[in-house]
């Protein structure tokens, strides 16, 4: 009997520890086959950081760091200045990449760090359980605006991918979403087109993927996407914000 | 070998890669800025890795993914900058990463003043960030003794992964002196083989984390470290006794203001008083016992902590002697020294009380 589907060899067979209807387990899954198809799983080194996305070193099959919060980029240069050929990646939320982390990331990208950064756009604190974070949509109620997030108050959402598409050596940027087999295929040809560019030392690449989060949302599974499609997407449009690869490659 | 004038902060970054450190992460901040500064002129040399990062917190950071990956990395600032570094610092400690760290301290608390000082034995000694941990911490007197406990800081480092503090002050930084490159000698490392470097399809993988969140794997992690702790304090004490043997007064005092004490020593010596000056190098594991052994020989009358701080190191000297002996105080705090006429006047008001 044929195979048609299997665990990535990718990932450890260690379970994770998300709810149900959380996105993580997609986003694992298909930076779990990228690594798989391009045949890196051995010479790649993975950076978790604070957040749901802490476990990750025990998910992830290659070598793996755990950082400090919003420390990955940093963490993630100093492995990639001593492995300049091993692929290096952050996996990193939002509270982790926009709020706490923004200098590092910011940073790494200005440097044109050749690193992927993967970043899980949720719009809440999920680990913490469902604080706002610098990506919460206005209005939106969390444990810490529970009138909704007020502009006069707390701002508008930060756009990272369009902020660090401005920065020259961020060469490569793609806001996707993980909300149905069609996003979810367009999600992962990004981050396979990021770790590409990675590898051929072009600069920083990352991939913003819109995910759910039913638990602190207060919604159903299938809630969550609808929400995800309805309120995440109109704020964060999607789409590639940044793609200088053929220009630095037309200007060589 | 013939002896070369260094200036302090350049001869710290010279030990270093002569002790094999091909990464430096840094950020600016006097009076530490020759270490960076020499690093980005002669890594290059050495196809070393010289980045200034964005902040103190990213260095420490980058330091930390170097080192998980089997490299010697240094990073150094001082103090204010230091405070940043104790996130990173407890998580190199949690995550038990080889990481030489260079203070070249200055006057606190915040922003404080450009000159030297020793305010920041507390935070060197007692861990400025979070946790049960400890790190090695080595204050040199002298730029010769800077340079070879550099060699030393890498070695301990790497045999008991764990990170070391070299804490010394703009003086030490800024002043040059004779310094002679010695042969280190070869201490017997272990491999690294938990360092992150690619598993190859060779190996399951490695993880470097500071992370358990099982509180019963946690509390057997910080066990395990504490075996480590006993281990350092039985294998690493380092200090150093001059001219201790007929004391009746006891000075006890580390890096700038040690030799300072030595020159009131020998005001005191040439006025008919017996003095010496009890010396810790190694500040953690502080020589508890072998201060209380010097403190408690007969002659010993007094015993005089001086310290460029308003008196931190005092309390280890009071655990170490147990109310052996009453131990008298002299300080200058946020930037200055003391001088030996002011020390030598501590001294005899001290000896009087007795």
């Amino acid at each position: 009997m044929a195979i048609v589907y299997e665990r990535s060899r990718g990932l450890t067979e260690t379970e994770m520890h998300f709810c149900p209807g959380c996105t993580h387990g997609v986003i694992h899954k298909l930076v779990a086959e990228v690594l798989e198809e391009l045949d890196i799983i051995g010479s790649t080194i993975g950076v978790a950081s604070v957040g749901c996305s802490a476990f990750a070193y025990n998910y992830f099959a290659c070598d793996m760091q755990q950082a400090a919060h919003g420390r990955a980029p940093a963490v993630a240069t100093g492995i990639k200045r001593v492995h300049p050929h091993l692929a290096v990646f952050t996996y990193q939320g939002d509270g982790d990449l926009a709020a706490i982390g923004t200098a590092e990331i910011v940073h790494a990208a200005m440097r044109g760090e050749k690193i992927t950064a993967i970043f899980a756009n949720n719009a809440i604190y999920g680990m913490t359980g469902g604080q706002m974070a610098p990506t919460t949509l206005l209005g939106q109620k969390s444990t810490t605006s529970p009138q909704g997030r007020q502009k006069e108050m707390h701002g508008s959402p930060i756009r990272m991918a369009e902020m660090l598409a401005t920065l020259d050596g961020c060469v490569y940027t793609e806001r996707v979403m993980v909300a149905d087999p069609a996003s979810i295929a367009k999600a992962k040809r990004a981050i396979k087109k990021a770790f590409t560019l990675q590898l051929s030392g072009a600069g920083f690449t990352m991939v913003e993927l819109l995910s759910t989060c039913p638990t602190n949302w207060g919604l159903s599974p299938v809630e969550a996407v609808g929400w995800l499609k309805e309120n995440l997407v109109p704020c964060y449009p999607l789409g590639v914000y940044a793609d200088k690869a053929e220009q630095k490659e037309a200007t060589r | 070998m013939a002896k070369e004038l260094w200036k302090g902060n350049e001869a710290v970054a010279e030990a270093a890669i002569r002790a094999g450190c091909r990464f430096f992460f840094g950020y600016p901040i006097t009076p530490q800025n020759e270490i960076p500064e020499y690093f980005s002129r002669h890594m290059p040399e050495h196809d070393g890795v010289f980045l200034q990062a964005e902040s103190e917190v990213a260095a420490i950071n980058m330091a930390y993914g170097a080192a998980g990956c089997g490299a010697r990395v240094m990073t150094s600032s001082s103090s204010p900058g230091i405070s940043l570094k104790q996130e990173g610092i407890s998580y190199m400690a949690g995550a038990e990463l080889p990481v030489v760290i260079v203070n070249m301290m200055r006057g606190g608390p915040g922003l404080g003043s450009i000159a030297p000082a020793q305010s920041d034995y507390f935070q060197a000694t007692r861990g400025g960030g979070n946790g049960d941990y400890r790190t090695v911490v080595l204050a040199p007197a002298t730029i010769q003794e800077m340079t070879d406990l550099t060699q030393e800081a890498f070695d301990i480092a790497d045999i008991y992964r764990i990170p070391v503090l070299i804490v010394a002050d703009g003086m030490i930084g800024q002043m040059m002196e004779a310094v002679e490159w010695k042969q280190p000698k070869p201490r017997k490392l272990p491999k690294k083989s938990w360092a992150t470097d690619g598993t190859k399809g060779k190996r399951e993988h490695n993880i470097i984390s500071s992370l358990f969140i099982d509180p019963k794997d946690c509390t057997l992690h910080n066990h395990r470290l504490q075996q480590k702790h006993d281990l350092i304090t039985q294998h690493e004490i380092r200090f150093e006794e001059y001219l201790t043997d007929d004391a009746e007064i006891l000075f006890v005092a580390y890096g700038t203001t040690a030799r300072i004490c030595q020159a009131a020593v020998l005001r005191l010596r040439e006025a008919g008083v017996k003095a010496g000056v009890f010396r810790p190098i190694s500040l953690w594991p502080f020589p508890e016992k072998e201060l209380y052994d010097c403190a408690n020989r007969a002659g010993v009358k007094a015993v005089l902590c001086a310290e460029m701080s308003m008196g931190q190191m005092i309390d280890d000297v009071k655990i170490a002697l147990g109310g052996s002996k009453s131990v008298h105080f002299f300080g200058t705090g946020g930037g200055t020294f003391p001088t030996p006429a002011e020390l030598t006047k501590a001294a005899q008001d001290a000896l009087e009380g007795v």
